[in-house]
Formats: C-alpha cells, structure tokens, sequence
C-alpha cells in the first residue's frame, strides 16, 4: 500500500519538472563534438586530402558499408581514387574512426541521416570530403612517415635522421 | 628419426632438417626473418631463437638459434620460456628502431612478414627515442619499388638476387647499420626473377609497381588458383582480382614446377586482361564497321551464319584450353579443324611431342632439373622462353657446391658453409645456341652455329656416346672435340639433361636431341639413371593442341587457306592472331576469300580487326579449362572473378549453339572435361580432374577471398543501393566470397593442395603461410599438387640420319630469337613488360655485313620468301655466321625456315638514340 502510495506521489512529482526530452526537430538536443553521426573525411593542416586509401576503415567495418580504391600521383602520394559509404547500411559504430591511421575519416554530430530513396544515402567522396582538419587540427600523416610525397624532404622528418651516404667508408 | 621435446611434447621429426623447418613443419609458430624455404640458413636475424636444456635437470638451458641449429636425438627443447620470448622480443625491437611509420602507405602492409612477426613475438610499444636511418631510394624499373627506410638488413634480397638467380647488378653498399641494397646506380632490376624480391623481401624494401598504381590489400583481392599462360612451364600463379581488373599475381607453390618463384613475364604480363581495347562484348559487322551487340544477339548471329555458309573450318590455337580447342573440332568436324599453326611448326611441336615418348628416356619436373649434373641445352634460350627452367638449370649448374658441401657432412640448409665448401663449383652446362644467351657466363662450353651446324654438332655428340648411331659429315675439328667432351660429360654425369625447344626453327636440331638422349641411354649402364629429356615449347598449350591434331593428316595453316580456295567457305578463328603465324599477304588473301569470318578471342588483334563476327572470349582469369605444359602436365585453371555478362569461355560460345550443329557434351566444364577426356587415348588421366573425384576432401568449399574482404555492401552500392546475390560457381569447389571453409581446417585437408586460392593462415597474413598447407617445409603441399602427368604412348623412331650441312644457299636464314619481354603476344599487351622489351632489331655477323652492303645502325629491308619487313640492323659478332636473327615481333616473311635478303635503306634514326651494345665477354 505505501508503496503504491510513494509511486503515485513519484508521478505526480515528475509532472512539474522539466522534460529531457526536446520537440525534435522544432528544437535541437546539444551533440557532444565527439558524437557519433554522420562520417566525413577531413583534410591534413597544409589542405591535402588526408585520407591515404589504405583500407583500414573498410577492413574493421563490420558492415562492409565503406568501398574505396587507391591511386598515386605523381610524387607518390597515395589517395583514394573514389571513397564510398553506403549510410544505409552504417551502424556509426565508430570503429572507422579508430582504425584510422591518418585522421582521416571522423564522425561528426551529425545524425540525421533520413532519405525518401535509400540511393541518395550512398555517399561519394565529393559529399564526405570536408575542407577543414576536424577534431585533429595539427596531425600530418606525411610528416611522420618514411615515405617522401613531396611534404617534406627525405630525412626531415619529425624523427628522421639525414639520410645516409651509401659511399662513405667511414664507420 | 630424432625423436626431440619441445616444451614437454615429445615428437618425431625427420633426420637432416634444422629447429626451425623441424618446428615449421610440426606447425608451430617460430618467428624468422632471414631463413627462407629455399634459399636455407644464414643466421642473420637471430629471431628463431629457442631455449636448449641440456638434460632433465637442467633448469636454466641455453639460447639456440633455430635456424642453425640440426636436430638431434634426445634434445629438449623450449619455445615458450620466458627467456627464448624476451629475447625475440628484444631482437624484434631493435630491428624496428629505424623502421619507419609506413605502414599505412606500404604496399606489403596486410601481408607483410615483418607485421606477422612483430605480432607474433609481442613487441606492441616502441621505447626508442631516438631518430631513424634513412636512405635514398632508387628507381629500379617498371617492376620494382624501392623504399629503403623500411629494411630490416636481413640479406635475403641479395641472397636470392645473386646467389639464387644469378643476377650482378644488386648490391650491399655501406655497412652496419647503414647497409644499402641497391644498384650501382637508378636503372631496371636486370635478372628476369627481379620481380621475385617482392615475395622474398620480409617487409616492404621491394615492392609490385604496377600493383601500388592502383593497389588493393591483401585481403580485399579474389584469387583463384591459376596458371601462368605466358610459356609452356605451366607455372603455378594465384592471381588478385579487386571491382573486376586484375590486379597483381603472385607465385602459388608447386612443389614440382615453380616452388617458391616466378619469372618476371609470368609475374607482371598479365595487362592483357584489363587492356581497353579488349573486346568486352560481341561486335557484328554492318556497312564496314563494328557494332557492339549484347550476348544473346552475338549468339543468334552465330547461329544465323553458320546456317548461312555449308563448309566451316575452324582454327584452333596453341594458347586457347584444350575444351575451347575441342568444341571447336567437334563442331567444324576433324577433318576441318587446323591447328592455327604452319607446318613447320607443327612438325616441330610434333617432333618434340615424339621426345616425350621416347622410351627410357625420363622427362624432368623443373624440381628434378635443379637436381641434374651435366646440362646440355640445344638451340634454346630458355631464359627467353620458358624463363623459369633458366631458374632450375641455374640450380642445377650449382649443385656442384651443394655436392662438395655434402661430401663434407655440411647439411644443405647451412647456406653460407655450403657456399664457402663449393667455392663456385659448376655442373657442367653446354649451350648450343645461334647467339649468346644469358647462361653463358655459367656455361663451361658454348657453341655458336647455324642450327644445321648445331643439329651435325649434337648427332656428333650422340655418335660419340653410341658408335651405332650415325655419324654427321663435315664436321670441324674444334666441333669434334667439343662433342667429344659434351659426350664425355654426360657420359659419366649421375643425372644428364638435355633441353630442347622450337625457337631455333630447326627440324634436325629437335631430332638430334632426341638421339643424343637415346645414345646416351645405350652408352649407360643399365643400372644407372635414365638420362633426362626435356623439350620447351612455343605457347601454355601447344602440347595440349599437338596431341589433339597429332594423327590428322592435314592440320596445318597452309592447308586451310589451300581448302579456302575450293568453294565457298567460312571459318571460325579461335583465339588465334593469323598474322603471326603466316606471312601476311597469305593470311590477307585468305581471309578475303572467306564467306565468314567468325573471330572468338579475348585480345584485340589484326585478324579480330577483319572478322565480320567477333565474340569476346574470357581470359584465362576468368576461364575454367585444362591446359597441358611442356612436360605433358594437364593442369585445371579456375575462375578467378565470376564471368562479366558479355563474355564467354570459348568453348561456351560454341556449345551454345542450338539445331543440328549443337555440340554434345559441352554442357558444364565438368561435361566439357569429361569430353576431353575420351577425345583421345592419352588424355585418359585427366578423368581424376573430374568432380566427382575433384573434391573429396571437402564438403565447406574453399572461398577465394581471404576472410577479411571488406565494402561487400558498397562496392557496387554506386550503382544500385540494393545488394545483389554473390555470383555462385556450380562448376567447382571454390566459391566467389569470403565465406567458406576456414583456414586452419582447410589446411588439415588432404586434397588441398590443388585447390588453395591464396596462402593465409591466422597469424601468417604473407605468402609464406604455405608452409601450414604442407606436411614437411621442403616437401609438396599437403595432398599433392595440381595437375596430373599424361601417360603417353611410348614410341623408338630409331636412329636419325643426319642431313649434310648445307653451304650452298644463297641469303641468310632467317631465326627468330625468342625474348622473355616483347616477345610473347599476351605479355605485350601490359605496360611495364613492354617497357622492359628491346628494341626490335635485326641482327647479323659483323662478317656477313659486306656481303649486303649493310652496316650497324642501317635501317634495311629484309626480304623472305613471301613477305618483306623493315628493321633496324645490329651487327652483333655473338651471332653465329650465316644467320639474320630477327626480333620476337617480327611478322613471318615466309612458311618454314626461310632464307632471307637484306637491302639498306639508309641509316635507322632510331637506333641512334639506343645505347651502345655490349660486346663480348
């Protein structure tokens, strides 16, 4: 009885206290920066395509929704010739995000993913490219590895000594 | 057998072997870097390291490197001590300080052996601070990238480079830890097996070029296992297909064939297959031009025109399968089927088949060669021709070492003792050959001639062995006593080989061959090993095609354009360039005499260009048939993607013809065996490539994708968003996806060994998981290979005659010298191989020159029998007298061997820009 007592005084108390809830989509919730929505791929500090197409996002997806191929130009620098993500298919695991060596794919805020046509959520890499570094803003993969791209130098890298003269006898 | 404990296990393992191939071999994982199958123990690495007790009491036991180390009987062993682990961590980590953040951007990255082995000793944090060596990296050709930074100073590039296959031109620059693998400077890789170091590298210093232009993973590719239709060895291959092109294509072991390595044409020649102007879909020919029509309409107008026209022929060829070659013979009638090929060459391909019969005589496996220790090689350059037996007759040259190494007690496997004990010590290697090849150099004699010469020189030689055998006439004293030291050498050789091979265009030459084997197996004593034949032939299935034609009477091309004059007639052209078969102004005026052309090929060609009907034939990457390899080897080759909608397997397009040219027993490729089968006496052992007997071993079938494949759900999302069904394959016991029978059960099936896509196995993501799939490191794959060996009809033809040299024609003869890049049809059709081909040229003795009023850098007219060409001229004093050497591209200028004349046209502007040439020596 007091018990029944203690949950119908509950309800009533609840009824004059602020919602958590907001009238989506008149108003929007806060989404932490760090939330899980929407997949892009970002670019490194100097604008490059950060993204080196080195598959693996798509090998850790465990929906297999990302489809990419590698191509290089002409220094070498590698890159995706084309970069899909079938939305429809994504669970925004995040998973993408963590595999990725280069900071390239991230996930942003963004979740509302909502089509009439499942088509229009097949995404290209002319609609996940965005202009800025996202979350990372002074991280350039080309700096750090051994491969020279025409980023820097050989042998000027953040941890890189000169490179060696082959000729030299000396010890 | 030793009977060893490796922590607390007791287990048997053979005699002879050291730790590591003992461990391998019993499956368990010990990492290594600079030990390789075939290349043995050097102990560089020190990352095989194990623990060694002494006895039972022995608690604290000594370090041992595996790789070094012979088993024995009684010895305690332990891989899992704490000791043995933190040391190959602590030899991991160093080797990692200077490896660079790569990995992302490495093409070897997903099946790199230095990945697996990091993985698998447990080094995961990096302690080191300090900067990384780095190197600058040199361009190394079309094949190769080079990106130094990533080298772990293991040796085995150089070991394999220049100690395997015999190349000079890599090199270790520097020292300690600055050592440099380069060449003397940028320029191509110059070895035919450069392209092996992508394989025998453990981490990414060497990688595939054309691969990393447009490069896939490891695991997003579909394999299938293969094989290489580049030459007649029947090389294992397992090529990578990603979003329908091919490519890559790596070495599949063959214990009997390849083993561990490939020749560069069969590793990088396969642009023909995503070429663009390859024929993707039927083309009618309406008012002149040719229109792309869909399948079913090819098909309808195939139907249509064969009603049209009553006589058929039909042209096989040497590189379509031996179904595709049936279909075709049963659908035009044997009396109306020609092989595509002249009568010279199908008298040689026919001579060279009788080689194969010869009684007592044994036919070596590319394995068995290296094993060979007297070599005769007549007029052939294999290194051209059928590349990877130039590998095996290399091994097979220094087996002389091997032999001093083990009279010494040394095991083969100690790499370096072996080496220092042989001391450069050679097999004897006779070459007879019209000019210099590239074993010269390993050679103990050579021997440059005309092929009548080179013919009187080999029945010298088999006169010597055999006094029953008779005699050639005219023979000069220095020849003489050069046959009587071939005939001295295979004489008391353990196991004598003589090769031989087409390219010389030189009937004698293949007979004399023959008789230098049948004097040599009279001269022996009949308790000693049968002396070894083997012949080389021009294409992947020119036995194949010889066997089937070998009792027709008439099956060459010359007959076929001689029928084409009597009456209407039309002709069904199955993968076949006729243009390079016969001189052009014949083939020209056969095809127009034509009622209908019906071209079916996968390749763009002259003779595609002039049919009225052409039906895009599959690849072999995507065909499912049988090809038959120059030591009468029938292997299957699988599907490595599902058929694209417009293609078809040449045999496909023929069996699907309806009414009353229908074909029986073409209706699966299984039908299609089982017709092959019966279609003669000697193809009876291919019934055990039936599917009834195909997979015992497995009901889970075998997927081609790695497990890891990835984008299933948007690779093709582009097109529609909505998942097609995976393409099924009825037909065999692979399938198309990466679902299937996992690794690790798949390698305890006995039959596997036929039918392994790709080599992965948990923890081992390189290629050199293939040791999982065998029962002992140096031994086949578990179950057996793929392929099975004819029984052929063993035939004695008796002694040949020798013909009297001839001196008395006028002009040069003309041979065409085979070229392993540019001088093979579909290998021409990929970018980075035809870099690598020389320019075409002809080339004569600096003493016929002259004669013609030519000299070096002319551009002259050479003229044959029925056609003319235009070349540049080398004179060149490796070639032998009396001969015009004409490059692999060169169209034919008459039927037969051919005497030819030259004209000068004025000096060549290309051939100035060419480098000098090398002289001799």
């Amino acid at each position: 009885m007091l018990s029944q007592l203690r949950t119908i005084w509950e309800v009533f108390k609840h009824s004059t206290v602020k919602p958590d809830t907001v009238s989506y989509p008149e108003e929007k919730p806060y989404l932490a920066p760090r939330y899980r929505g929407r997949i892009v791929l970002t670019r490194d500090p100097d604008g490059e395509e950060r993204c080196v197409a080195c598959n693996l996002c798509a090998a850790v997806c465990p929906v297999d929704c990302i489809a990419l191929q590698q191509t290089q130009d002409e220094r070498g620098r590698w890159r995706a010739e084309f970069f899909r993500i079938n939305f429809s298919r994504c669970i925004l695991c995040g998973l993408c995000e963590e595999a990725c060596p280069t900071y390239a794919i991230q996930l942003t805020p963004d979740v509302e993913l909502c089509e009439y046509d499942r088509q229009n959520l097949v995404y290209e890499k002319e609609h996940l490219l965005i202009s800025g570094t996202g979350k990372y803003h002074d991280y350039n993969f080309y700096r750090r590895a051994g491969k020279d791209v025409g980023v820097k130098e050989r042998g000027t890298g953040e941890t890189e000594a000169e490179p060696v003269n082959v000729r030299s006898l000396l010890p | 057998m030793p009977r060893i404990r490796i922590d607390g296990q007791a287990y048997e393992v053979k005699e002879g072997l050291n730790l590591l191939q003992a461990c391998l071999g019993l499956g368990l994982n010990l990492p290594y870097f600079c030990w390789h199958p075939a290349l043995g123990s050097v102990g560089a690495c020190r990352q095989c390291a194990l623990l060694q007790y002494r006895d039972e009491e022995d608690r604290q036991g000594r370090l041992v490197m595996g790789c070094m180390t012979a088993v024995a009987d009684g010895q305690i062993l332990s891989l899992k001590a704490d000791k043995a682990r933190h040391f190959r961590a602590g030899v991991i980590e160093a080797l990692m300080t200077n490896h660079p953040h790569d990995c992302p951007v490495c093409e070897e990255g997903g099946e790199c052996h230095l990945q697996d082995m990091t993985v698998m000793s447990g080094h995961h944090h990096r302690r080191y601070r300090g900067r990384k060596r780095t190197f600058v990296n040199q361009d190394l050709g079309p094949f190769i990238n080079h990106e130094m930074n990533r080298c772990i100073t293991c040796y085995r590039c150089l070991r394999f480079y220049r100690d395997y296959a015999g190349g000079e031109d890599l090199h270790a620059l520097a020292s300690r830890n600055h050592t440099y693998f380069g060449r003397a400077s940028d320029g191509p890789l110059e070895s035919e097996f450069a392209g092996n170091l992508v394989e025998v590298c453990p981490t990414g210093v060497f990688t595939d070029k054309p691969l990393s232009q447009s490069y896939t993973r490891k695991w997003d590719l579909q394999h299938a296992p293969s094989i290489c239709v580049h030459c007649s060895l029947g090389c294992n291959i397992s090529p990578g297909e990603r979003y329908g092109r091919l490519k890559r294509v790596q070495n599949r072991y063959h214990h009997g064939i390849n083993g561990y390595f490939l020749c560069d044409r069969g590793r990088f020649g396969f642009g023909h297959v995503n070429h663009p102007e390859r024929p993707q879909q039927p083309l009618v020919r309406e008012n002149g031009r040719l229109r792309p029509v869909a399948a079913s309409e090819g098909l309808a107008e195939l139907a249509r025109r064969l009603e049209t026209t009553e006589r058929w022929i039909g042209i096989g060829s040497p590189r379509a399968t031996l179904e595709s070659n049936l279909a075709l013979r049963e659908l035009v009638g044997a009396d109306h089927f020609f092989t595509g090929l002249g009568s010279h060459p199908n008298a040689l391909n026919r001579a060279l088949l009788e080689l194969l019969r010869l009684p007592g005589v044994n036919t070596p496996s590319l394995r068995e060669i290296e094993a060979c220790d007297a070599l005769l090689l007549l007029g052939e350059d294999i290194t051209q021709s059928a590349p990877r037996m130039a590998l095996s007759v290399r091994q097979a040259v220094r087996g002389a070492g091997r032999d001093r190494a083990a009279a010494l007690n040394i095991p083969p496997w100690q790499a370096q003792s072996v080496q220092i004990a042989g001391q450069n010590a050679r097999h004897p290697l006779f070459i007879s050959h019209v000019t210099a090849t590239r074993l010269d150099p390993i050679a103990e004699a050579t021997y440059r001639a005309s092929p009548q010469e080179q013919a009187a020189l080999a029945f010298a030689v088999a006169h010597c062995l055999c006094p029953e055998a008779p005699a050639p006439e005219g023979l000069d004293e220095q020849a003489q006593s050069l046959a009587e030291k071939i005939a001295e050498a295979l004489l008391h050789a353990k196991r004598p080989l003589i090769v031989t091979g087409p390219s010389s265009g030189a009937l004698p030459l293949v007979e004399a061959a023959g008789q230098v084997a049948r004097a040599l197996l009279n001269a022996r004593p009949a308790e000693a090993c049968p002396p070894a034949l083997i012949p080389v032939f021009a294409e992947c299935n020119s036995l194949g095609l010889t066997l089937l034609t070998q009792d027709a009477a008439e099956a060459d091309l010359e007959q076929a354009f001689a029928l084409s004059e009597h009456g209407p007639v039309g002709a069904i052209i199955l993968e076949n360039d006729l243009f390079r078969r016969a001189p052009g102004p014949l083939v020209q005026g056969f095809l127009e005499r034509l009622t209908q052309r019906i071209v079916i090929d996968s390749i763009p060609s002259p003779t595609l260009n002039a049919a009225d009907l052409v039906l895009p034939a599959t690849s072999f990457a995507e065909s499912q048939g049988t090809l038959i390899n120059n030591e009468g080897r029938a292997q299957p080759l699988f599907p490595v993607h599902a058929l694209h909608a417009e293609r078809r397997n040449s045999w496909q397009w023929l069996a699907a013809v309806a009414g009353h040219r229908a074909l029986k027993g073409f209706a699966s490729p299984a039908d299609a065996l089982a017709t092959c089968v019966t279609a003669a006496p000697e193809l009876a052992p291919l019934s055990q490539a039936l599917p009834s007997a195909a997979h015992p071993f497995t009901r889970l079938a075998v997927p081609r994708m790695p497990h890891r494949n990835s984008g299933r759900t948007a690779a093709g999302a582009n097109l529609d968003v909505r998942e097609d069904q995976q393409p099924q394959d009825h037909d065999s016991c692979l399938t198309f996806s990466m679902e299937g029978a996992p690794a690790p059960w798949l390698s305890r099936q006995s039959g596997i060994g036929a039918r392994l896509p790709f080599s992965w196995y948990p923890g081992w993501n390189s290629n050199q998981a293939v040791h999982k799939f065998k029962d002992a490191v140096d031994g086949p794959l578990r179950g057996g290979e793929s392929g099975m060996r004819l029984d052929l009809v063993c035939r004695d033809n008796g002694w040949h005659r020798p013909l009297p040299v001839d001196t008395e024609a006028q002009g040069l003869l003309a041979v065409v010298q085979p070229a392993i890049f540019g001088g093979e049809e579909l290998s021409n059709l990929a970018a980075p191989v035809f870099q690598r081909a020389a320019l075409p040229c002809l080339r004569i003795h600096p003493d016929d020159a002259p004669a013609w009023s030519v000299a070096d850098g002319d551009r002259v007219l050479v003229r044959g029998a029925s056609a003319a060409t235009e070349l540049p001229l080398r004179v060149d004093p490796r070639v032998a007298r009396g001969i015009a050497l004409l490059p692999p591209t060169c169209p034919p200028l008459g039927t037969g061997p051919t005497r030819v004349s030259l004209r000068s046209l004025g000096s060549d502007p290309l051939i100035a820009t060419d480098h000098p040439e090398p002289t001799d020596g």
